[in-house]
């Protein structure tokens, strides 16, 4: 982890080799960090380095400049082995104004580095930034090492050539910081060029001022290098199985593990969407892949997003639909139909700090309850939880597979954090993902058609509209057992209701066993996570047995059925704590059906659980 | 709506399922099932490409006895379904059975963004202005002063009016008919024959609830001085008179208001009277609008201009991004900013 980022004093020019460092770009919400993290991340893949990053930003678009709330960061961890989360603390921030070296200077690591602009150090920006005296001049920042030079000039004097309004210059202010990052560390400057000449394509002089930015703030590293305060720093590439790599982020993860579980299963795939932060970017994903057999349909609304993909899986297409909490609350009644009719349907709901509007752009694992048993009636339909951005392709396929080999919808869980956040992702080799191509029902079966027949895992057949010979009607009042004519009796009620449970339940007998992933079975403790918490979990845990603790991780993927050794698995434990963004969903589930004792380990600040806070956790529950 | 040959032609018979109709008897409702089981033949329709997707309420039950595939979804959202199914099976014809509730109240803003986007389909719009299936609450086309058990001092609320909400909703085929009338099938016939989304209200005796609302016009003989019949190309002329009519509907171009006028020994050109044109948008607004009482009730196909299809266009998009490329997910993934690595190994 970033621990190794040291404080260097020798003055040769070669690169200090460091392990692992986090480094945060904070901003105003119009600075460009977002962007501006993102290239960095392009670089440290390049690098070959492992990673994880963390964007983190206000739910403003453009918030009023230099205000607190109007800060926008990016933070990134990369390093030379596995890494796994965005990290604790950074070592390096990098503060484009008085607002963001205020809200994120606290988490800098003691003896870590600050990098800001005092361009924007005037006392417009401090006093909008609650600061009642400039914190380079009150020694209020003594434990960190500063390095604070006018940047903004600096940039300006790089883009005059061009000719730029005084605006237009200072927006070149990202590229010039991005510049000293890649200096600072020891990167080519050629992929991001690349990149500028790209997205400036129609316009050059845009493209040749930030080039000339980026170069600057390079050159400004080696300068100053020889000047002393700052130092270059290498990280190695980090060991990874041969093959080709590239960043994904779960969004884009999702999707196109989406288009691969259409082609898996042999149909053409219908997304209906509705913009909600954070799941829009699945939609404009889908939305370019049109060559997939995918039709995008931006709907009025989250249920019309929702009953437009239930319409056209009943037409025979994989229906999908996405949104976050809100709008996953919208489409509660048309999940409780796409049950009843028992159409196949993906809905992916990319959690969001609740309740009502919430956090839009925060993270938080709250709508649990909301996947397992948030309808009315009794209304099963299988959960599976993704842990990364990587994880997220396997899931949406896996999906996929579930909701046509059983004729159910089912609910992909993801958040926010892993929506937007990148990590390396070897290329999957597809040929490895066993098709399981769909049979719709063609002709009428020997015995006669009945709509609401079962086969042996209690799936109904998928009859297109348009084959002859099998008209039907389908519909969300009470089905017949067998004919799927309207029935209200008791009797009919009582096992239609089983047997909608009982299919459910039957994806158990499709899904692997629970894997430990690190201990076994029968440890004193075990830290039983799902979703997003799996980076902080794997390494407090891997760091508290390297420190000889006897815990063990449990990483839950399908959380509605559960793997059919959950129970077994659970009881061998002494004791067992679950560390979840919510205040403790998950935890119920596994009291609720396993009798077990699961102890809570909740954050809901709209932030990851630290690494820190996870084997905080581990000892106390140990202690 | 698609043009397919049928195989064999049908019945009315061969459109009515094995199932038992539950609505209540003397309900306008079955007039309508079966004038639409009537239309289906001489449409030239094949049950297998047929597809009925309603809402909630009385009339949402319709596709249960239509022989078709049917989808009867939930209140409000037929709309939204019907555009999934269409979109991906265009082949299909798609039939919206709703109501007054269903279609203006819970699922308004559906119905708005179909008609908006013009998805070829047919929606027929039960207006019996009540809440049928909840046990008789006023609905969003009830008249002011509704008793009814949520309104027990009458409703207060002005009610919408379901044709003018489409056109203004940009519909490009309106039509009106009742649920007794000799003429719905000849509406139904029009709806089908545009492509786009066809919208048809359609007045519906709820003998339970609202008893009667429609009498002054909705019979089939002697209203005919409240029953504005219009024709496309033909003088719109009402009231019994074996030569047509002894009113009609002109234009008074000083108030840019339509007016009731005599028409005296069938001259009607004399009177001012207007020739119908289905494609006169203008037209449409003012006969949806026309106060009933004071005017007769505008009924036949009150607007027909097609415009592009919904469905069509979006799938002339799909295709148009899609030609010359291959959909090989593998290379997708390969593509843009990656590195290799050449000698790697297992992280530990």
């Amino acid at each position: 982890m970033a621990t190794a980022f040291k404080n260097d004093t020798s003055d040769t020019h070669v690169p200090v080799q460091s392990d692992a460092v986090v480094v945060r770009f904070a901003g105003d919400s119009g600075d460009g960090m977002q962007l501006t993290g993102g290239q960095f991340t392009l670089s440290s893949a390049l690098a070959g380095n492992d990673f994880a990053t963390f964007p983190d930003f206000p739910a403003e678009i453009r918030a009023p400049i230099g205000t607190l709330f109007g800060v926008s960061a990016f933070q990134i961890n990369f390093g030379s082995s596995a890494i796994d989360t965005a990290g604790d603390q950074p070592d390096v921030l990098i503060a484009m104004n008085p607002a963001a070296l205020k809200t994120n200077v606290g988490s800098l690591r003691e003896g870590g580095l600050i990098i800001a602009d005092t361009g924007e150090f005037n006392q417009r920006n401090l006093d909008k930034a609650k600061y009642t005296s400039n914190p380079f001049e009150d020694g209020s920042l003594a434990k960190w090492q500063v390095l604070a030079f006018d940047i903004s000039a600096l940039t300006l004097e790089a883009v005059k050539p061009f000719g730029m309004g005084n605006k237009d210059a200072l927006r070149c202010k990202n590229m010039w910081t991005l510049g000293l990052a890649l200096w600072m560390f020891d990167r080519d400057r050629q992929p991001i060029i690349n990149w500028l000449n790209a997205k400036f394509a129609k316009n050059q002089v845009l493209a040749d001022a930030n080039i000339a930015a980026l170069n600057a703030g390079h050159a400004y590293g080696e300068t100053a290098e020889l000047a002393g305060p700052l130092k270059q720093y290498h990280v190695d590439a980090a060991p990874a199985p041969a093959g080709l790599y590239r960043t994904v982020t779960g969004a884009e993860s999702i999707s196109y593990g989406l288009v691969a579980g259409a082609q898996l299963a042999g149909l053409k795939m219908f997304f209906g969407g509705y913009p909600i932060t954070p799941a829009s970017a699945i939609l404009h994903h889908l939305s370019r892949l049109k060559e997939y057999g995918i039709t995008t349909f931006q709907a009025e609304d989250e249920i019309a997003a929702i009953c437009s993909a239930i319409g056209a899986s009943y037409a025979g297409q994989l229906g999908v639909t996405s949104s976050s909490g809100p709008g996953i609350a919208l489409k509660g009644e048309a999940m409780g139909l796409a049950i009843m009719t028992e159409l196949p349907l993906v809905i992916v709901n990319s959690q969001r700090g609740g309740p009502s509007t919430g956090l839009p752009t925060k993270t938080e694992q709250s709508d649990l309850y909301q996947a397992v048993y948030g309808r009315n009636g009794d209304a099963p339909m299988p959960v599976i939880a993704a842990r990364s951005p990587v994880d997220c392709f396997d899931c949406a396929v896996e999906a996929v597979r579930i909701a046509v080999e059983y004729m159910t919808p089912v609910m992909l869980l993801t958040d926010g954090y892993i929506a937007n956040a990148a990590e390396p992702w070897m290329v999957p080799d597809l040929e490895e993902y066993k098709p399981f191509p769909v049979e719709f029902l063609e002709s009428v079966p020997e015995g006669g058609f009945k709509p609401y027949a079962r086969d042996h895992k209690l799936k109904r057949p998928w009859v297109k509209p348009g084959t002859p010979g099998l008209l039907h009607r389908i519909g969300g009042i009470e089905k017949e057992v067998d004919t799927g004519h309207i029935n209200y009796g008791p009797a009919n009620h009582q096992a239609m209701t089983d047997i909608r449970s009982s299919k459910v339940n039957n994806v158990a007998d499709s899904i692997p066993d629970q894997i430990v992933e690190q201990g076994a079975a029968g440890a004193k403790l075990a830290v039983v996570g799902w979703g997003s918490t799996y980076g902080p979990i794997k390494q407090a845990v891997r760091r508290k047995r390297a420190e000889g603790m006897d815990v063990a991780h449990v990483h839950i993927r399908h959380i509605w059925p559960m793997p059919k050794n959950m129970a077994e698995l659970l009881k061998s434990f002494d004791r067992m704590i679950v560390p979840e963004m919510n205040t403790g969903q998950l935890k119920t589930i596994l009291r609720d059906q396993f009798l077990v004792d699961a102890r809570p380990v909740n954050k809901v600040s709209g932030q990851p659980f630290t690494i820190a806070e996870i084997e905080a956790a581990i000892e106390s529950a140990l202690g | 709506m698609n043009d397919m040959t049928p195989v064999k032609a049908t019945t009315p018979k061969d459109w009515e399922t094995d199932q038992e109709v539950r609505w209540c008897p003397g309900c306008g409702d079955y007039a309508i099932l079966k004038a639409v089981q009537r239309t289906m033949p001489e449409i030239g329709a094949t049950p297998e490409n047929t597809v009925f997707i309603s809402g909630i309420g009385c009339s949402s039950r319709f596709p249960y006895y239509m022989e078709t595939y049917g989808f009867h979804t939930i209140h409000g959202r037929a709309p939204a379904v019907a555009t999934g199914v269409k979109l991906a099976n265009p082949d299909l014809d798609v039939w919206i059975i709703t109501g007054d509730g269903d279609a203006l109240s819970i699922g308004g803003n559906h119905t708005m963004h179909l008609l908006r986007r013009n998805l070829d389909c047919q929606i027929m719009l039960f207006n019996n202005e009540i809440y049928g299936l909840t046990k008789g609450q006023y609905s969003p086309t009830s008249r002011i002063g509704t008793n009814s058990p949520s309104t027990p001092y009458g409703s207060v609320d002005r009610p919408a009016t379901p044709c003018a909400f489409a056109l203004g909703s940009g519909a490009r085929f309106v039509a009106r008919g009742f649920d007794i009338s000799k003429n719905l099938p000849e509406v139904l016939k029009a709806a089908h024959a545009h492509r786009g989304a066809a919208f048809i209200e359609i007045f519906q005796n709820c003998i339970v609830y609202n008893k009667d609302v429609f009498e002054e016009f909705a019979t089939p003989k002697g209203a005919e001085g409240h029953q504005l019949w219009v024709r496309n190309g033909e003088p719109m002329l009402f009231g019994s008179d074996k030569s047509g009519g002894t009113k009609g509907i002109a234009l008074d171009s000083v108030a840019l208001t339509l007016k009731v006028v005599d028409v005296v020994e069938g001259d009607w050109q004399g009177a001012g009277v207007l020739v119908h044109d289905v494609t006169n948008r203008s037209l449409a607004h003012m006969l949806v609008e026309m106060p009933f009482g004071e005017f007769p009730m505008a009924l036949g196909v009150l607007y027909d201009d097609p415009r592009p299809t919904f469905n069509d266009v979006v799938i002339a998009q799909n295709e148009s991004a899609s030609a010359g490329k291959t959909a090989d997910l593998g290379k997708l993934l390969a593509k843009g900013q990656t590195w290799t690595v050449e000698d790697g190994h297992p992280e530990t």
